[in-house]
């Protein structure tokens, strides 16, 4: 990117936070809601990324380490523990899992895999709803408290909201870092080619692992947060959809594009709300708008960004590459 | 006590079904690598489309031709030409999420025409009990299971003694030498849709009296085909067929034996242990990887 490109960016960034700050301030509640629900999502699918945009595994699952990390939310406190211990057992299980669910990871690949995960998914749900000394079964567990942070109660919409964000906020911090460590390359490069980068020294074993374990530990954040949001969970929301939803979300905002789970979870909480004045045919027209978007750029709507920008790049090299040969033929 | 044949009995009957699905599932797979989440939906729809026929005041026996018909339009040539064509050409994945959604789409489509409500369906094999060795056996399992092995052995004898068949085969295994020696493989894999939205509306016919005519019935059943896909092995059709046998009997033994409650997860299990040893499925041919 160059100088001027790079200070726009940090530009429309700071633009971007402030508006999320400043303007949900006289949102009603039901509003507030939806953007909580928003930046938990992002996290989730923030997850996925890492192991699907950037090591380029497939994972189905990812629905059911949300839904493990709100259980262990919503059972810690409820034994009158702060949410801070939920989130450190949330977050300890599900790189745990995530870690073991990896395995199959190195045996077998791409559908297969999906596969794997898409059971385990399904799995967790029936653990969900048949273990009622856990985790309530069917009828779930309710009046899930809200954090205080520093002394602060939570329990408005609003002051939740910027927990949310603010983890948000850190999570996206950390991935970035992440994205460009020696870690984040060779999570890209076990994307490219698996047999290159074990030439190259890499453990690929313990990286796609890590790939797994650290996108599923982000998955028990969102679950985390997911728990005191909606103050009540069942198993419902945690089934096989949600694994579905989030890997649309990836997709859709764009695969391996670190800004891609925003966008892509911004289009699948907020645009239902949307479309709500078409009544019953909002989720219809989502479905279609997914598919016509995947059929238009299969990289999804940060692939488009991309394709434009180094086709703009390219017009520009062969603008100059033109000019030079001008110069060549009109040299005497 | 239930007794172990009624249930081994019931069990083939829906797996028979399954079979149905999951065979569907690996020809779409084998002829154009696609990976269809919605194919449960594609189960639940066409019941829904004869329910709609009967509302328009068709009867039972017409709606029947008119479902299947619709569904071959619908779920084979429209798939095929306003999905799958398009898609193909980007790979496996971006695929795969386009069905996902379609499957969204779909769902959302029959709660909003339809009813969000389950629906009575009737059955095409009349109700009650016959006795076999002095046992009382349920007509209907036994008509939806000898019903199921007619498809399968017609659809199996199609791939392996007919002409078209053959050259199907040969446009799924190798579409470039099958181009050389002269096999139209875009017909044959337009064909291979057509015959997988025939086998759904089959199935769905077969398994909605039991069942109930529902928008998320799709859910079960798609995933039962999968696992019966891969148990089977991906890349098979006879795979897929005992694949689905397999599952329907497990799932049925297991709620009997096991639990009730964990009835779909025994099936899950099998398929995790059947991915991690034998990935390329029980009948299956390992697949070469190009890495």
């Amino acid at each position: 990117m160059t100088a001027p490109g790079k200070y726009l960016g940090i530009a429309l960034g700071a633009i971007v936070i402030a508006a999320l700050i400043v303007v949900p301030i006289g949102f009603n509640r039901y509003g507030l809601f939806i953007l909580s629900q928003w930046a938990v999502m992002t996290i989730a699918a923030i997850g996925l990324n890492l192991t699907l945009g950037y090591a380029g595994q497939v994972s189905l699952a990812q629905g059911a380490f949300v839904g493990i990390g709100a259980y262990a939310a919503a059972i810690m406190t409820a034994q009158g523990l702060p949410l801070i211990a939920g989130l450190g057992v949330a977050v300890v299980l599900c790189f745990a899992i995530g870690w073991m669910l990896g395995y199959p990871a190195l045996r077998v690949q791409h559908h297969y895999l999906a596969f794997v995960t898409l059971a385990f998914s399904t799995l967790a749900f029936l653990v969900f709803r048949n273990e009622e000394w856990l985790t309530g079964g069917i009828y779930g567990i309710s009046n899930i408290p809200r954090p205080h942070i520093f002394g602060l109660a939570t329990n408005r919409p609003l002051p939740f909201y910027y927990v949310c964000l603010g983890s948000l906020g850190i999570v996206s911090l950390a991935v970035w870092r992440l994205v460009r460590s020696p870690w984040g390359r060779a999570f890209v490069a076990l994307r490219e080619n698996p047999v290159r980068a074990l030439s190259l020294g890499i453990d690929t074993r313990r990286y796609t692992l890590m790939a797994f374990a650290i996108g599923s530990a982000l998955g028990g954040v969102a679950g985390t947060l997911y728990a005191p949001l909606t103050q009540y969970i069942d198993p419902v929301p945690f089934n096989l959809s949600l694994s579905l939803d989030l890997l649309m979300m990836v997709i859709v905002g764009g695969a391996g594009f670190f800004f891609g789970p925003f966008l892509g979870a911004m289009i699948a909480v907020l645009l239902p709300e949307w479309l709500r004045f078409t009544q019953g045919y909002y989720l219809m027209l989502y479905a279609i708008a997914v598919i016509l978007l995947l059929i238009y750029s299969p990289s999804g709507i940060l692939g488009i960004l991309d394709h434009y920008r180094s086709g703009r790049r390219t017009r520009a090299m062969s603008a100059l590459r033109a000019v030079a040969e001008s110069k060549l033929e009109t040299a005497p | 006590m239930l007794n172990l044949l009624d249930l081994l009995l019931a069990g083939l009957a829906t797996g028979a079904i399954y079979s149905i699905v999951a065979v569907g599932f690996t020809l779409l797979w084998q002829t154009s690598q696609t990976i269809n989440f919605a194919q449960g939906e594609f189960v639940m729809l066409p019941a829904f489309l004869m329910l709609a026929a009967m509302q328009a005041g068709a009867p039972f026996w017409l709606a029947i031709p008119i479902g299947i018909l619709l569904s071959i339009l619908l779920l084979g040539l429209g798939f095929k030409m306003l999905l799958v064509d398009p898609m193909l050409r980007h790979g496996v994945l971006p695929l795969a999420i386009a069905t996902m959604a379609l499957a969204i789409g779909i769902k959302e489509a029959v709660k909003q025409f339809f009813s969000a409500e389950a629906s009575p369906f009737p059955s095409i094999v009349p109700a009650g009990d016959v006795s076999i060795f002095g046992r009382a056996v349920s007509l209907q399992s036994l008509g939806v299971l000898a019903l199921a092995i007619l498809a399968v052995i017609g659809l199996t004898s199609f791939l392996n003694r007919t002409s078209i068949g053959h050259q199907m085969q040969a446009a799924a295994q190798n579409p470039t030498v099958a181009r050389i020696i002269g096999v139209p493989v875009e017909r044959m894999i337009l064909l291979t849709f057509l015959i997988n939205a025939f086998l759904v509306a089959l199935a769905s016919l077969l398994i909605t009296p039991i069942y109930l005519a529902k928008f998320s019935s799709g859910e079960v059943l798609g995933q039962a085909a999968f696992i019966a896909a891969i148990v089977g092995g991906f890349n098979q059709v006879r795979g897929a067929i005992a694949g689905g046998l397999l599952i329907g009997v497990v799932d049925n033994l297991s709620a009997a034996y096991v639990s009730t409650q964990y009835r779909a997860a025994v099936p899950l299990l099998l398929l995790i242990v059947i991915i991690l040893f034998r990935p390329q499925g029980l009948l299956g041919r390992a697949e070469e990887r190009t890495v």
